[in-house]
């Protein structure tokens, strides 16, 4: 290796006795962008914590050395301080502020405690640019999308003088426009000499950006090397990263399509809050029984806000349209008269709609039919704990037991255990938004275990995916959403993901309807 | 307390927690609360030198401050829903108003003018919940509101000064004793037999629960030692009791509103919809919870326990006064927070705020025998509310 930065060697770090880190060590070259892979668990973000001093000198084993020299953080600040920036999965900005004074927090740009307001909005507007935010410095964070977001988070970095870069999941939450965006920046601050670190799932990107990639497997490097843009990286990662080749990324299915289950006819739905703006306009399409269909549309397009405003109006203003279950019309009102009448909503933010951090496994797993476990309004808690144990069992989820509160399991535990609730609900209609987002390799292998079973029991499945390749891999026809209309109807014969993008980025007709 | 990281809870946990460590720890987080009441009472007992636990002295703690443990019972509930109610003294006092005038001006019989305050205080909880469940006005100010508004009609109301002078059965309410066999009153002593024998089979009954459901159990000497303790202040408090003038009426109601209460919150579907809003509201109505219903029954709660409260303060002071009641939400709220509920909602327990109303009393009986200023006394269960609050916070994150 020729000119390394960085340089993280035999780092071990324990929690309680459980090593999370054991005995780790990367070489960061510098100006390169270098990968770090592993599944989720496998302690990327806990390598990450160390090296930026969140987790200080003195709690983990072995050493940090920077540019030659032996480094000991006591704080995020000290790390901040050598030009290493940590831009977190979740977003760090203040949403009532500007984008100036967010660029500037805690690094103000004062005089004797006085802010030079002129100085702070040109620099500001300096920054922008160079990240290719076209926004005034003086525009509220709320009023930007997640993309537009995280390039400001970026921004702040720059302001710091960064010397090394480190970006976990940074396009998680992206859609694909922007995610292209950010990883066109990574590129161009590679050639004015900024040492990046990505931790990613999506070997696609990793393939696109990358320079190196360092795979972790149970707080262990298993393997450095240099990427190539080939299909055969892709499978070598996946490799590395479950520690057996992945014969296919999808299991096995038999479709068996009955009868049409699920119909929406002339599904229109105005914004809650711009109530003259349509944001799905007259959809119409259906499901059958025993059938998975894709709903692929880029982010914005009206996907969730569909889902949303059919499963109980959850979302939007002016709704109107007819729905239907095995050929009679049904209302879907209310939350509650959606799930009487077997529909089910597996929500794209797990964290924010599906569950309850601080509960246990138990009351989240009964959340959404707790009348089946009652009798009278009182709840057979002998009863309860034995769905959730049976669900634990048959969902594969990780966790010493039922009690355990769903705040402390991984992301793909999680997320099995809405899954499980929603299962639990009995639903004929199961919508899932986004089902594998910020899951690892293995747990999505097993969700999508999960889904076609369900489409085997007879149900109808909806999947909205942002990954082309997973309604590609799982659904037997895809709709496509653009604007809040359905553009086209894929079936899974002639399922690309050219042709599905072009129905994705298609635009409005001339003369459509407009309101 | 979310800040575990993925790594380690995905690492599976050794089958055996290797250190008995583990588990001392875990029964601190349930107990620490209860712990703190005893320390608290060892402590006045030592400093006023026994006179703390005189058996007149024990009654008087439990009559003197029902109404915390009342409102405080009420309260847990807005609490873990994420609400706060700041209404609920203003609310004693306009309630004990109308069932004195109700006896005294109106011609109600005593049990017209409990069941008639019952109704009002349900009543003024409804209007409340309205605004807070159905127009979404933050519970904060909609209850901010009501404290001025109801102090100010229990002012209108109560114009002419104090009402006294209230029929006998009214007044035992607050001041009264089950029938008695005299001294020692046997009655209260098989009251406390029949309590021990119910707390022994029924602990003994959910640790076979777990047992059967393999759930961690805490270890035979901790639970037996638990029970021990149990049994021991249930039967010395009867026979405190007993060489006094035997069962309070008010211990009986507090009984009934503390099982019937636990059972609400830990086994009903409502309770649990409590929870799961205070948790994650969000999510809450994405499984279908009419969250809107529940924040109103919440209130109307609220309101139904303000008003026994009123009942019972008027009952024990044997008259109504306009300021009856000032600071009693702030006692109420102080209770629930000492007794392990979250300012974020979505944690606490009608037991916890019950010990945490009990400290209160103790703080207050006890501060009182001492003879400590009202203004110091002030000062001192400020400073135990900080304290217990920061104890609790100190051990979640110790837990993590």
């Amino acid at each position: 290796m020729n000119d390394v930065i960085l340089s993280m060697d035999g780092i071990v770090k324990e929690f309680n006795g459980i090593k999370a880190l054991d005995g780790v060590s990367v070489d960061i070259e510098r100006g390169g962008v270098h990968a770090i892979c592993g599944e989720n668990g496998a302690g990327k973000s806990t390598l990450m914590k160390v090296l930026s001093g969140v987790y200080p000198h003195g709690s983990f084993e072995g050493s940090i050395t920077l540019e030659g020299s032996a480094v000991s953080y006591s704080t995020i600040n000290d790390s901040e301080r050598d030009g290493i920036v940590i831009i977190h999965q979740e977003l760090a900005l203040s949403p009532f502020l500007s984008i100036a004074e967010n660029i500037f927090l805690g690094n103000e740009v004062s005089r004797g405690g006085v802010i030079d307001w002129n100085q702070t909005n040109l620099q500001a507007a300096a920054l922008l640019e160079r990240v290719g935010l076209d926004e005034s410095p003086a525009t509220k964070i709320l009023e930007l999308g997640v993309g537009k977001q995280q390039l400001v988070e970026i921004a702040k970095a720059l302001s710091k003088e960064v010397k090394i870069l480190i970006l976990d999941e940074p396009t998680a939450a992206l859609n694909d426009g922007d995610s292209a965006h950010l990883l066109g920046l990574i590129n161009q601050l590679r050639e004015q000499g900024i040492t990046s670190i990505i931790i990613s799932h999506k070997l696609n990107e990793i393939r696109a950006i990358a320079d190196i990639v360092t795979v972790i497997r149970d707080g262990q490097t298993i393997e450095t090397f240099p990427v190539e843009d080939t299909d055969d990286i892709e499978t070598r990662i996946i490799r590395a990263m479950v520690g057996r080749p992945l014969d296919s990324q999808f299991p096995e299915r038999e479709p068996d399509i009955g009868a049409e289950k699920f119909r929406v006819e002339d599904w229109t739905v105005h914004h809650p809050v711009d109530t003259e703006r349509v944001v799905v306009e007259s959809a119409s399409f259906n499901v059958h029984a025993g059938e998975i269909v894709g709903f692929a549309g880029l982010m914005g397009a009206g996907r969730t806000e569909l889902a949303m405003s059919i499963f109980g109006r959850s979302w939007g203003s002016g709704i109107s349209g007819r729905v239907y279950k095995d050929g009679t019309e049904i209302h879907t009102r209310t939350v509650g008269e959606a799930i009487r009448n077997g529909l089910a909503y597996v929500s794209e933010d797990r964290k924010r709609y599906g569950l309850n951090l601080i509960g246990s496994v138990t009351v989240n797993v009964s959340a959404a039919a707790l009348r089946k476990l009652a009798k009278l309004g009182i709840i057979d808690r002998n009863r309860e704990y034995g769905v959730a144990d049976d669900y634990r069992q048959r969902m594969n989820i990780k966790t010493p037991n039922v009690s355990s509160l769903v705040g402390n399991l991984s992301g793909g535990n999680q997320q099995k255990v809405v899954l499980s609730k929603w299962i639990y609900s009995g639903p004929d209609v199961l919508i899932l938004d986004e089902p594998t987002r910020g899951i690892d390799v293995g747990a999505k292998f097993e969700i999508y275990g999960i889904i076609n079973e369900m489409a085997a029991q007879g149900k109808a499945v909806i999947v909205i995916s942002s990954e082309l390749p997973e309604l590609i891999g799982l659904a037997d026809r895809i709709y496509t959403i653009a604007e809040g209309r359905l553009t086209a109807e894929v079936p899974r014969a002639e399922a690309t993901q050219e042709e599905l993008m072009r129905h994705m980025t298609a635009a409005r007709n001339q003369g459509a309807q407009a309101p | 307390m979310t800040t575990t990281t993925p790594e380690q809870a995905k690492a599976p946990l050794p089958p055996n927690p290797k250190s008995s460590k583990r588990r001392m720890r875990v029964d601190l987080r349930q107990y620490g609360i209860l712990a703190a009441l005893v320390v608290i009472i060892v402590l006045f007992q030592i400093l006023t030198e026994g006179r703390l636990l005189y058996p007149g002295n024990v009654s008087n703690l439990i009559q003197q401050n029902a109404y915390v443990l009342i409102l405080a019972i009420g309260m847990v509930m807005v609490i873990i829903a994420g609400h706060i109610d700041l209404s609920v003294g203003s609310v004693v006092a306009v309630v004990g108003g109308v069932a004195a005038l109700s006896m005294n001006n109106w011609g109600l019989p005593w049990w017209g003018a409990v069941v008639l305050a019952l109704a009002v205080g349900a009543l003024i909880g409804a209007w409340q919940g309205f605004w807070v469940a159905f127009v979404g006005i933050p519970a904060f100010i909609v209850t901010l509101a009501g404290m001025l508004i109801f102090r100010g009609l229990a002012l209108v109301l109560l114009s002419g000064g104090t009402v006294s002078g209230l029929p006998r059965p009214y007044v035992a309410i607050g001041s009264g004793t089950l029938p008695s066999t005299g001294t020692p009153d046997l009655i209260t002593l098989g009251i406390g037999a029949v309590a021990s024998v119910a707390v022994i089979v029924q602990q003994l009954k959910s640790r076979a629960d777990l047992q059967r459901l393999g759930l961690p159990r805490e270890q035979a000497l901790s639970f037996w030692f638990k029970i021990a303790v149990a049994v021991v202040a249930i039967m010395y408090l009867c026979y405190l009791l007993a060489y006094n003038r035997g069962t309070p009426i008010i211990l009986v109601i507090l009984a009934v509103l503390v099982l019937a209460y636990s059972f609400l919150l830990t086994r009903t579907v409502f309770g649990r919809h409590i929870y799961a809003m205070g948790g994650n509201l969000n999510a809450a109505m994405m499984s279908g919870v009419k969250t809107q219903w529940v924040n109103f029954f919440i209130f109307v709660n609220m309101g139904f326990l303000a008003g026994l409260a009123g009942v019972v303060s008027t009952a024990r002071a044997g008259g109504a006064v306009a300021s009856a009641g000032g600071g009693y939400e702030l006692d109420a709220i102080a209770a629930v927070f000492i007794g392990g509920a979250s300012v974020q909602g979505g944690v606490g327990t009608v037991i916890g705020a019950v010990i945490g109303g009990l400290v209160m009393g103790v703080l207050n009986q006890g501060l009182s025998i001492l003879s400590v200023d009202a203004a110091w006394q002030q000062v001192i269960k400020g400073l135990v509310l900080l304290l217990a609050v920061a104890f609790g916070f100190s051990r979640r994150k110790g837990a993590r």
